[in-house]
């Protein structure tokens, strides 16, 4: 039921990304999401492959501070309203979310959402009780 | 276990009265052969016959590496030009070389030096030593070559760089004790794990590293990563090389071989020595030399003496930890700062902070600034940008509390702070001052 992404320290300078994307290249991994966090001196890239692992033990090898983590993601409708309706569930649970990012789905009418929050499980639980469409491990993009 | 029992434990009466005689026998020498000795004698007003014993020291004057310099490249020799069998050199910031010739009994010595050395850190007779010092002008290689030689240990001379070939050699030859500088034991521990081995493939147990100075902080990560007991040595070329000092087995200070070389510490403003305990700058009388005997050398390093007696029985006097060099401490805003002080800040103030860093230090609206890039270890782990936040804030406030002076952090991915094969390249100051 969770989404595994990685997540890469970067140095905020020209050419880093690029980096990243060649290393991933040369490993014929494909990049399928991806969010950048980013301060003036520094970076977060979080991004989900089709072969986390093989992402990670190949960025490490070529000096990158690599790691995974796991997010919940859901479909929600691609309309007004619809990530509104997920937050306010989170707000009134009181459950805090540390990031977030989104990207439309493969069907046009579904958007895919991911957020980072501290317990997954309860968070999990509280979500498919007010009928949420959780994702499972398999991006469907 | 001791290389040479009777004079590493010398006890206090017998040490001094032999000192005493080695120290009137070198003045005798270096006031006869040595012109520049016996001018700077003369200029103080001293006679060897005034003196007496090693407490007389004291009234010698200093040689500093300036008179090396300026007596380049044999006008420092006590004996004649045949009997050196061997020339060292080392490079010094202003380009000239400062030039040490060694007689066959020199040689000797510093071997035997090397080899109580050797045996302190556990060497036998059935050992092999791994040599990752450079061989050449520089004394690090061959010294402990011949130390190791002379104790019988099989001798690998790989001399420095060629990581992988390295690699290889240390686990097809199954070195027990290898040596090289301590910043080049971390990177190669590195290039191990890289290159798909682990600290079990090598049959290592010992290490002996100097050249530069080094942390407990750092001895603590050669020793997890290549599962070894890591010993400090200590030496400069002036003296004789590596081996002037080296730990023992409870690592707590390098045992000088005060035998041969005499070792005070003096304060550096009004170079009145210190007593035992007191840090100031080291300085050396070489006892026994005889191709280029050294009397009262200031070798620009500060450390302390340390007087108190060694569970391992060993009588000579302990270097504490240098601190650095009088002469690459930077002054920062006024603040002495040693980049070892900032090795050991960085080091113990996070678990995801490696030992590789570099210090820039430029001078920005008249005010000086540094900037300590600091490489993060390749486990280290951020999935928020606050993370990152709060590590650079806590490496920060680490620094600045055990140096004095802010400065400003920057982490960065692990691998990209340049590696030295030699002698680390820590520092760049960018300020003309």
């Amino acid at each position: 039921m969770l989404v595994n992404q990685i997540a890469v320290f970067l140095e905020n300078r020209s050419g880093r990304i690029a980096e990243f994307s060649k290393v991933l290249a040369n490993a014929n991994i494909n990049i399928r999401a991806m969010s950048i966090a980013d301060t003036e001196e520094y970076g977060i890239l979080r991004a989900i492959t089709d072969d986390n692992v093989a992402a990670i033990k190949t960025l490490k090898e070529n000096g990158f501070n690599a790691s995974s983590t796991d997010l919940i993601g859901f479909n929600v409708d691609d309309k007004p309203g619809e990530m509104f309706k997920v937050l306010d569930i989170l707000e009134k649970a009181k459950i805090n979310i540390g990031y977030l990012y989104s990207f439309a789905g493969t069907k046009k009418s579904n958007a895919i959402i991911l957020i980072k929050v501290d317990d997954n499980e309860s968070t999990a639980a509280i979500l498919e009780k007010n009928g949420i469409n959780l994702m499972g491990s398999d991006l469907p993009i | 276990m001791y290389y040479d029992q009777k004079n590493e434990c010398l006890d206090k009466v017998a040490k001094k009265k032999l000192q005493s005689e080695r120290l009137i026998d070198v003045v005798n020498r270096v006031y006869e052969a040595v012109p520049p000795y016996r001018a700077k004698m003369d200029k103080a007003n001293i006679k060897p016959s005034d003196i007496k014993s090693i407490d007389d020291i004291v009234k010698l004057p200093f040689t500093t590496k300036q008179d090396l310099r300026d007596n380049y490249p044999f006008g420092m020799l006590a004996t004649n030009k045949e009997d050196i069998v061997r020339l060292h050199a080392s490079s010094g910031t202003t380009g000239k070389l400062t030039v040490v010739g060694y007689t066959k009994s020199d040689i000797d010595i510093w071997s035997a030096c090397c080899a109580r050395g050797l045996v302190a850190a556990g060497a036998n007779t059935s050992s092999t030593l791994h040599v990752a010092y450079g061989y050449g002008l520089f004394t690090g290689g061959l010294g402990l070559h011949y130390g190791g030689e002379l104790l019988g240990l099989t001798v690998v001379p790989v001399s420095a760089g060629n990581t992988p070939r390295q690699l290889t050699l240390l686990v097809d030859f199954a070195a027990d004790g290898i040596c090289c500088t301590p910043s080049y034991a971390v990177y190669l521990a590195d290039e191990l794990i890289k290159a798909g081995y682990t600290a079990k493939d090598l049959n290592l147990k010992w290490g002996i590293f100097g050249a530069e100075p080094w942390s407990e902080e750092m001895r603590k990560e050669i020793e997890e990563k290549l599962g070894i007991k890591a010993y400090d040595i200590y030496g400069l070329s002036e003296i004789s090389g590596p081996g002037v000092a080296s730990e023992c087995e409870y690592q707590i200070g390098s045992h000088i071989w005060d035998d041969h070389f005499y070792p005070e510490v003096i304060d550096v403003d009004t170079l009145k020595p210190l007593p035992y305990g007191e840090r100031g700058e080291l300085v050396f009388t070489t006892l026994t030399k005889e191709g280029m005997p050294l009397i009262r050398y200031r070798t620009r390093d500060i450390t302390a003496l340390d007087d108190s007696p060694c569970p391992c029985g060993r009588t000579g006097l302990r270097l504490k930890r240098i601190k650095g060099r009088s002469d690459d401490m930077l002054i920062i805003r006024g603040v002495n700062v040693f980049p070892s002080q900032v090795e050991s800040a960085l080091i113990a103030s996070d678990e995801r902070i490696s030992s590789h860093y570099h210090i820039t230090v430029d001078r920005v609206n008249n005010l000086d600034v540094m900037e300590i890039a600091i490489e993060l270890k390749a486990d280290a782990k951020f999935d928020e940008i606050k993370e990152i936040e709060e590590l650079v804030s806590k490496v920060k406030s680490d620094i600045s509390s055990a140096i004095g002076v802010s400065a400003s952090v920057k982490l960065v991915s692990y691998g990209s702070v340049k590696r030295s094969e030699g002698k680390a390249q820590r520092v760049t100051d960018k300020r003309s001052l």
